[in-house]
């Protein structure tokens, strides 16, 4: 409290647009939806109330271990696969992007080329991107064709498309560029001179990587793996097209409860989704204390 | 210093644009109609059968203009919940009304003001085609039509002045099918989960439409008969979505899509040979040069129907507008443009008079075309000798089984859905 009061006035005016925005614009709206999460509601409104059902709801069945798995379980195991191996994926991809990025490519003009090069992705709509996956990977699609006229496979590969396989596909081909950023910056600021002297002691080009540029790019890495994994945790746009909406998605439940005006147990699945995704980013941040490695 | 003055310049130009935006933003909220010469609508609703031609058609016959606020059905919805005075006119259906009339967001239309009320067809006012009487399960518009008065919150079960709705545009649905690639006649809803077709298959990802969709290939199947499709017992759904989630579990389903260009690009790329589909959709994969017929079924069609309602705090001179834009709508030039695109106009009479003699024919009538027939944007459709999908709109109409419908379990059931959806 007494270091809060010693803050000079002026740089406590400068914060006070940010802490507006966040305000008004992020801790009001979440405050509503988690009050409104204990709400009852009808088809036409939502009635001020303090009950569990929303949350009860969610997990009915859920502890009946005869059963089979419950919805919500079932939903959010899938969702901790897809986000496991998407941030696999996406960080050895992305690592080494961002090594030869920052270690290969020596003028500032192409780093930044091939940087633009790797936002492609996002220069057309998403919608327009999930459908471009159809001639590709379609049944009559380019690889099938591939596969069938080369005689690897002599009926049409199935999973290609709306499955598992192609949701990743699309994640990492979209959210590799999240962890390009973070570990480039880490490893820019690595000082060379460390790496020279660490192969003036003798270390090879492995023991390089492993002992000195992968500790110091951890910042990176956490900062880029929170980025995939709020990502992939919260996607329902990427599973529905790319699963052929036959796999299930959080965000596509508290879409489709939105659209049915069922606010309060939309409400209720957002808080749990949020409160896992923290818990998520807590344990990482645990892991690495980013604020002392910045 | 010279970075911080572009800095500055930027900051500058960022600032206005926030500007602009937030002012453009504010103005939004003023209605819209306040000018006395130029009258501008803002027309809420999925607007998938409107197009740029209705728009000039309109300023050139009213002088009104109208502008468009795209919405998913779902999300018209939820904006006359939500934001009740950010339009002036909504286009919505009619099984939305059990949801939205106890609301109160909306004006009951006074039908003394429509000039072409009596001209409305029967499917409608009576739920008869042609003199006889056609399947009502589900929320039927003639069940939602009426109110008991101008502002009031119930359904009238006889003729009132005063309606839910504005009819305007109506039509049956059914299957869509790949005829090239199934290479035989199909004739019942059953075939959407006949093995033959494992993984070829799609359904609807809209669980108020494909529930009904579901119910009529169980009753195709012969699993169950309901006594009322359109509103389900909690069992009832239960036994719906197991035979689902069943099929679902053995592949039967390529994909299931909610976005009318997913269902397009389904079938016209082959992915899907047979699917619930939506009659543009078929329009839109036969443009492109692919087969695609909208099977008629032997158990009937799954019908929809939409119109025009005002919000509750209309009056004045806005409701003379928008009561002037319905009157323009149901004269003739949009109905013919509606038939024209396989739906169905409202004021079938008013219509006719817009069209050709075998446009007429061949849209309404069934017969064989003498000619090409066209698109409104001028693409071609069929080729002259072919027939209508289903024929008549006698045989069409009349062949209707349920509507769209809001169940009394309708939080149970989009629960299940979602369930199988996971499963």
């Amino acid at each position: 409290m007494m270091k809060f009061l010693k803050i000079k006035p002026t740089v406590g005016l400068l914060s006070i647009p940010y802490s507006l925005i966040f305000i008004f614009f992020f801790f009001i709206p979440l405050t509503l939806t988690f009050i409104i999460s204990f709400w009852d509601y009808n088809e036409y409104s939502i009635i001020p109330d303090f009950i569990f059902e929303n949350y009860s709801y969610i997990f009915k069945d859920c502890f009946n271990f005869e059963k089979d798995m419950c919805v919500t379980f079932k939903t959010y195991l899938s969702t901790f696969i897809f986000c496991f191996v998407t941030w696999f994926f996406t960080l050895i991809i992305g690592f080494f992007v961002a090594y030869f990025l920052a270690f290969y490519v020596n003028s500032i003009t192409w780093q930044i080329v091939l940087f633009l090069l790797c936002t492609i992705p996002f220069w057309t709509s998403n919608v327009i991107r999930m459908i471009s996956w159809i001639p590709l990977l379609g049944r009559n699609g380019l690889v099938n064709d591939f596969l069938l006229s080369t005689g690897l496979a002599d009926a049409p590969q199935e999973w290609l498309l709306y499955s598992g396989f192609s949701i990743v596909l699309a994640f990492v081909h979209l959210y590799t560029l999240f962890m390009i950023v973070p570990i480039f910056n880490s490893m820019m600021r690595i000082d060379k001179s460390i790496i020279e002297a660490a192969y003036d002691n003798g270390a090879n080009g492995l023991q390089i990587l492993w002992n000195v540029i992968i500790p110091l790019c951890k910042p990176g890495i956490v900062i880029g793996s929170i980025f995939v994994i709020t990502v992939v945790m919260g996607d329902f746009i990427t599973i529905g097209i790319m699963g052929g909406q036959q796999i299930p998605s959080i965000g596509k439940i508290i879409y489709v409860e939105m659209s049915y005006l069922q606010l309060p147990a939309a409400a209720a699945n957002a808080v749990i989704l949020l409160a896992l995704t923290l818990l998520i980013i807590w344990i990482m941040t645990k892991m690495i204390d980013i604020r002392k490695e910045l | 210093m010279k970075k911080s003055l572009t800095r500055r310049n930027m900051l500058k130009t960022s600032t206005a644009a926030v500007g602009a935006v937030a002012g453009a933003g504010l103005l939004k909220g003023f209605p819209a109609i306040h000018a006395a010469d130029a009258p501008v609508i803002r027309y809420l609703g999925t607007a998938v059968n409107m197009g740029d031609a209705v728009q000039k058609r309109l300023f050139d016959d009213t002088g009104i203009k109208v502008k468009f606020i795209v919405k998913t059905t779902d999300e018209v919805v939820k904006t006359i919940f939500t934001q009740p005075n950010s339009f002036d006119i909504v286009d919505s259906e009619y099984f939305s009304m059990p949801k939205l009339v106890p609301s109160g967001n909306l004006l009951g239309m006074d039908t003394k003001r429509i000039k072409e009320w009596d001209n409305v067809t029967s499917a409608f006012t009576k739920g008869e085609v042609a003199g006889k009487k056609i399947g009502d399960q589900g929320t039927a518009p003639k069940k939602v039509m009426y109110l008991k008065g101008a502002k009031s919150k119930e359904f009238a079960s006889e003729p009132t002045q005063y309606v839910t709705l504005i009819p305007t545009v109506y039509n049956a649905d059914t299957l869509g099918i790949r005829p090239d690639l199934i290479k035989r006649p199909i004739s019942s809803w059953a075939e959407l989960l006949n093995p033959e077709f494992k993984g070829k298959a799609s359904i609807l990802n809209i669980p108020s439409i494909g529930i009904m969709d579901a119910a009529m290939v169980v009753e195709a199947m012969g699993e169950y008969k309901y006594p009322d499709k359109g509103n389900m017992t909690k069992e009832e759904i239960d036994l719906t979505m197991k035979i689902f989630t069943e099929a679902k579990k053995a592949g039967q389903f390529r994909a299931f899509w909610s976005d009318f260009n997913e269902s397009v690009n389904l079938m016209a790329s082959g992915e899907v040979v047979i699917q619930s589909m939506w009659s543009p959709a078929i329009t839109a994969v036969r443009t492109k040069g692919i087969p695609c017929v909208y099977q008629p079924l032997k158990e009937g069609y799954r019908a929809w129907a939409a119109g025009f309602g005002l919000p509750s705090t209309t009056k004045g001179r806005q409701a003379d507008i928008c009561y002037e834009f319905i009157n323009w709508y149901l004269s003739g030039w949009v109905g013919a443009y509606l038939n024209r695109q396989g739906y169905y106009s409202a004021v079938i009479p008013t219509a006719k008079k817009y069209m050709e003699a075998y446009e007429w024919d061949y849209w309404m009538m069934g017969k064989p075309a003498t000619a090409d027939i066209m698109s409104p944007e001028g693409k071609k459709l069929a080729s002259k000798g072919e027939v209508r999908d289903g024929g008549s709109y006698e045989a069409r109409m009349g062949g209707v089984a349920c509507w769209n419908a809001t169940m009394d379990e309708n939080k149970y059931m989009v629960r299940k859905w979602n369930e199988m959806i996971a499963s």
